[in-house]
């Protein structure tokens, strides 16, 4: 059972991590779209991904969170990326497997996934 | 929705919205009452009579993004299928509360679902709200505070990797243990 004395031992350790990391801001945003629409298309999963690959990557600058309905319901779930530089980029229709592409080749390595943006799927 | 987690999950966005600091989430099941009560409370805004009675209504929403509001009706509707019950309290000033009754054995009854994880997201996504999570069958009974473990993090925040596995983790295994024992 995990217990409260692993919380605290991870807290020493995360705080003596943060005194080395000197910028512990996040720099990029991922929103995920959670209202009605997103979760009944599918974003919880996707979510979890995110959150799961983003721990494991032990991406501390990385903000993961959760936003309403943007208005594109049709587009859901939906996964927007905020860059650094305020760069948005809005992925439509995500999966888990897509979304893992999106952290490892966008914010990971700074290449957007075009394929999965919401440009490429309007048609 | 295919789980009712997912309902919680849709449902604790609007006391998010409503500017709510603790959230309290509280699943309690009974086999014995054939009873499945899911009741969300928090201490947002809170809205007057007139607004309780309207949201309820699909095509209320204080959004300006698009003119329906899903969330509470379609939770209500599950419900009520299954021959259970719903209701809001909400005092403007104060909070709301929702409390959905569902009858398990009915046909229609969707599951629970992986309350854990939903959980979990909503404390990794809103790191600054406190929640309180409880989940009991008949008398057994776990519970996650995130007010006990920020105090034991000295402000290391719930997003911190090592510390969102945790949660994760003791949420799953706290599950697994009130499934055995249940």
């Amino acid at each position: 059972m995990k217990s409260l004395a692993e919380l605290q031992a991870i807290r020493d350790r995360a705080k003596m991590a943060v005194n080395v990391r000197e910028n512990s801001e996040a720099k990029t945003r991922v929103l995920v779209g959670m209202a009605t629409c997103g979760i009944a298309a599918g974003a919880r999963p996707v979510l979890t991904a995110i959150s799961d690959e983003v721990n494991k990557r032990e991406l501390h600058d990385v903000l993961v969170t959760q936003t309403g309905c943007i208005g594109i319901c049709q587009f859901e779930p939906i996964v927007e990326v905020i860059d650094e530089n305020g760069t948005k980029t809005t992925y439509v229709k995500m999966t888990p497997e897509k979304a893992l592409r999106v952290v490892n080749d966008h914010i990971v390595n700074g290449n957007v996934v075009t394929e999965y943006t919401i440009g490429a799927n309007q048609k | 929705m295919r789980e009712l987690s997912l309902n919680v999950m849709d449902i604790v966005q609007n006391s998010v919205r409503a500017g709510a600091s603790l959230i309290t989430v509280q699943v309690a099941e009974s086999k014995k009452h054939d009873t499945l009560t899911i009741t969300i409370t928090d201490n947002g805004c809170g809205m007057s009579a007139e607004q309780v009675k309207s949201v309820i209504d699909p095509f209320f929403t204080t959004r300006t993004t698009r003119k329906v509001g899903l969330g509470v009706p379609l939770f209500k509707m599950e419900a009520e299928m299954t021959g259970g019950s719903f209701q809001i309290d909400s005092e403007k000033g104060k909070g709301t509360k929702v409390t959905a009754v569902f009858r398990p054995s009915h046909v229609d009854m969707i599951p629970l679902g992986d309350i854990a994880s939903v959980i979990h997201l909503l404390i990794t996504c809103n790191p600054e709200l406190d929640f309180l999570f409880t989940h009991s069958v008949e008398e057994k009974e776990i519970t996650l505070d995130t007010r006990t473990l920020r105090e034991q993090l000295e402000g290391v925040p719930f997003t911190e990797p090592e510390v969102s596995a945790w949660i994760r983790e003791y949420l799953a295994e706290a599950e697994e243990e009130l499934k055995q024992l249940s």
